[in-house]
């Protein structure tokens, strides 16, 4: 990546079009703000929306004091040898968004993290939606169209205020030999919602992540949802967990995954710590040609009054379906991908159109492959 | 436009149906009556093309080609449709869309027809996820109206139909089957299966044939057939040879 990229109108065609992917705006079209970092590099960072923050995280703990009581307080400094390593680097590097008291952006922030040459990249962000504030970030994980090889560790926590909505969507772009270790957690107050939603649609060397969401007012909602191809070569291990610890919450996990000759691990947790709480996950997957899915949904109820639950399927497309929309003139291939098309096809409760449209388009992107 | 001659079709190794024989004329309807598992759904399926159904002898020609072993979806291309007994559920897929990929560059007529068949607010729906009964055949119907096949398969499109749905039903399918159409000019085609004889209200059938065990059993004016069903049952069918 040449030195002069200051900002991401200026990467290459090519470049732009992997951000594209990823649900990025170059132009800023559509969003509040954003933030852009190239491998160690912060390159740009900007706010348009009153009330709503956006500063490189190193910056941000020097301006605000109290900072430190949300700086490795949803994730443990110690939780694994990658927290660790980030816990450990001198500078931290990434991004902090904070949203004041009843600040409401209307547009998505976006967060792009692009891998060029560095061996590892790093960050730490920490996004703060203080009571009754809205926001909505699309945080586009791409590698340069030249990046042989790397891995990426990103550490993200999230603090979703008393009746505050965050909703998270993370498109990932990385390419065949990129490693990926997302290390996140948010922690919900009282008649707080937060939203997960991770498209990875593209070859990946090797993801491993398994964000916590831990429900800790009342009436908190965490809500994931993933759609995820595997394809030859790529490893995904993905989960998401809820901790249910205060009465009236509730979470739902659900996820779509396909393979293609990829291993796809598909862990959902879920636990319900007091009485009044409410639990579902939905894993569903299919298999088209080789690969593995393992799907390992866990539900945990350690009181009377707790309601969890989960389903999960793994096979192949029905043969009764394909036949009949062969039966209305389509082909094998055209009836088999309209299927697929409609399998991935997770409509996000609460999420703002625009972001819907474009984890659509993110799918659509695959679609030819199938 | 459609001639089957001597067909067998096993089911798992079973044989379902034995020595049929059937021929429709262009612009001709005919109906299919006979008791619970005789084989009604099997031989249109047979007809369509469903893997599972297997022909281990005889012909089926369509319009002067023999189709017999041809692909479900290049059937459908030469003109032949559907509508299902038991449509399949398919998550996630909308009707909507659903009918945008079978309509290709005919997409603009599906607005008023899923008006017309009061189905315009189904087409957000995952196809046949939580239909009832009758909804399901309209769905059906809306989408083979879409589709405009020239040999139009009815599976029982009146079963669980209320009477009012009965009426949009008959007529949306009087119009699949260009009923309205001098015979002269007609050149579509159908075959129907029913149990109750209620389509017969609104589509005049010109040929009937009851379908005993695997065999057609009689042939014959399709009002007469159902009346003498209705009055003695199958029974006298099965003992009656007449072809
Ligand atoms: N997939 C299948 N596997 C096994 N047997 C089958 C299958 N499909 C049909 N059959 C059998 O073939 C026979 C004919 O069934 P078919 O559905 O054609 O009957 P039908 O005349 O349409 O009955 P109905 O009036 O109840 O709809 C039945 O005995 C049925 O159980
Ligand atoms: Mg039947």
């Amino acid at each position: 990546m040449p030195a002069d990229v200051g900002e991401l109108k200026d990467l290459s065609e090519e470049d732009r079009t992997r951000l594209a992917l990823a649900g990025l705006n170059v132009e800023m079209e559509e969003r509040s703000g954003s933030f852009f970092q190239v491998d160690q590099e912060i390159r740009h960072v900007h706010s348009g929306t009153e009330g709503i923050e956006v500063l490189p995280i190193a910056e941000a703990l020097l301006k605000y004091d109290w900072l430190k009581d949300y700086s490795w307080k949803a994730v443990d400094k110690d939780k694994d040898r990658f927290t660790q390593f980030v816990a450990k680097q001198e500078t931290q590097q990434g991004f902090v968004i904070i949203a004041r008291k009843g600040a409401k952006a209307i547009y998505p922030l976006q967060a792009c993290l692009y891998l060029a040459d560095a061996k590892v990249q790093y960050v730490h962000n920490i996004v703060i939606a203080e009571e009754g504030a809205e926001l909505h970030l699309i945080s586009g994980c791409v590698s340069g169209a030249q990046t042989k090889s790397g891995a990426h560790i990103g550490v993200t926590e999230i603090y979703v205020g008393k009746n505050a909505r965050v909703t998270s969507t993370m498109i990932h772009n990385w390419s065949a030999s990129i490693s990926v270790y997302p290390r996140s957690a948010s922690i919900i107050e009282e008649g707080g919602v937060f939203l997960s939603n991770y498209v990875c649609m593209q070859p990946v060397r090797h993801i491993d992540m398994n964000p916590t969401a831990t429900l800790r007012g009342k009436d908190a909602v965490a809500r994931f949802s993933s759609v995820v191809v595997g394809l030859p070569g790529s490893t995904l291990d993905l989960g998401s967990r809820a901790l249910l610890q205060a009465p009236g919450s509730s979470a739902e996990l659900v996820s779509r995954m396909i393979t293609r000759g990829g291993t796809i691990i598909s862990r959902g947790e879920i636990r319900g710590e007091v009485p009044g709480t409410k639990g579902h996950i939905e894993c569903k997957g299919l298999i088209l040609k080789d690969g593995m899915i393992h799907a390992i949904p866990e539900i945990a109820g350690l009181v009377v009054d707790t309601e969890l639950s989960h389903e999960a399927a793994v096979g192949r497309i029905a043969r009764d379906e394909i036949e009949y929309l062969m039966s209305r003139g389509l082909d094998e291939e055209t009836a088999t991908a309209t299927i697929i098309r409609g399998f991935l096809d997770v409509k996000i409760r609460g999420l703002p159109e625009l972001l819907q449209r474009q984890i659509d388009a993110a799918i659509d992107s695959a679609e030819a492959g199938f | 436009m459609l001639e089957i001659t001597d067909l067998h079709v096993s089911i798992e190794e079973r044989e379902v149906l034995h020595d049929i024989n059937l021929t429709i004329g262009d612009g001709e309807t005919h109906v299919m009556m006979g008791p619970n598992g005789s084989g009604k759904t099997t031989l249109l399926r047979t007809i369509m093309g469903f893997a599972g159904n297997e022909v281990t002898a005889g012909t089926i020609v369509f319009n002067g080609e023999d189709v017999t072993r041809m692909p479900l979806h290049e059937r459908a291309k030469r003109g032949m449709g559907m509508l299902y007994q038991r449509p399949p559920t398919i998550a996630g897929l909308k009707l909507g869309k659903l009918l945008d990929v079978t309509a290709k560059d005919r997409a603009d007529r599906i607005p008023a027809l899923a008006e017309e068949l009061n189905m315009d607010r189904f087409l957000d729906r995952d196809v046949n996820a939580g239909f009832s009964g009758g909804e399901i055949k309209r769905s059906e119907v809306l989408q083979l109206l879409v589709q405009d096949p020239s040999f139009v398969m009815l599976d029982e499109p009146e079963s669980g139909v209320d009477l009012e749905n009965i009426s949009l039903i008959g007529n949306a399918t009087a119009r699949l089957l260009e009923k309205d159409q001098h015979i002269v000019h007609r050149t579509k085609s159908g075959l129907i299966i029913t149990h109750t004889g209620y389509i017969l209200d609104y589509i005049d059938a010109d040929y009937g044939h009851v379908l005993c065990d695997g065999v057609f059993k009689c042939h014959g004016n399709p009002r007469e057939i159902l009346k003498s069903i209705k009055t003695h049952g199958y029974q006298e069918c099965i003992e009656c040879q007449r072809m």
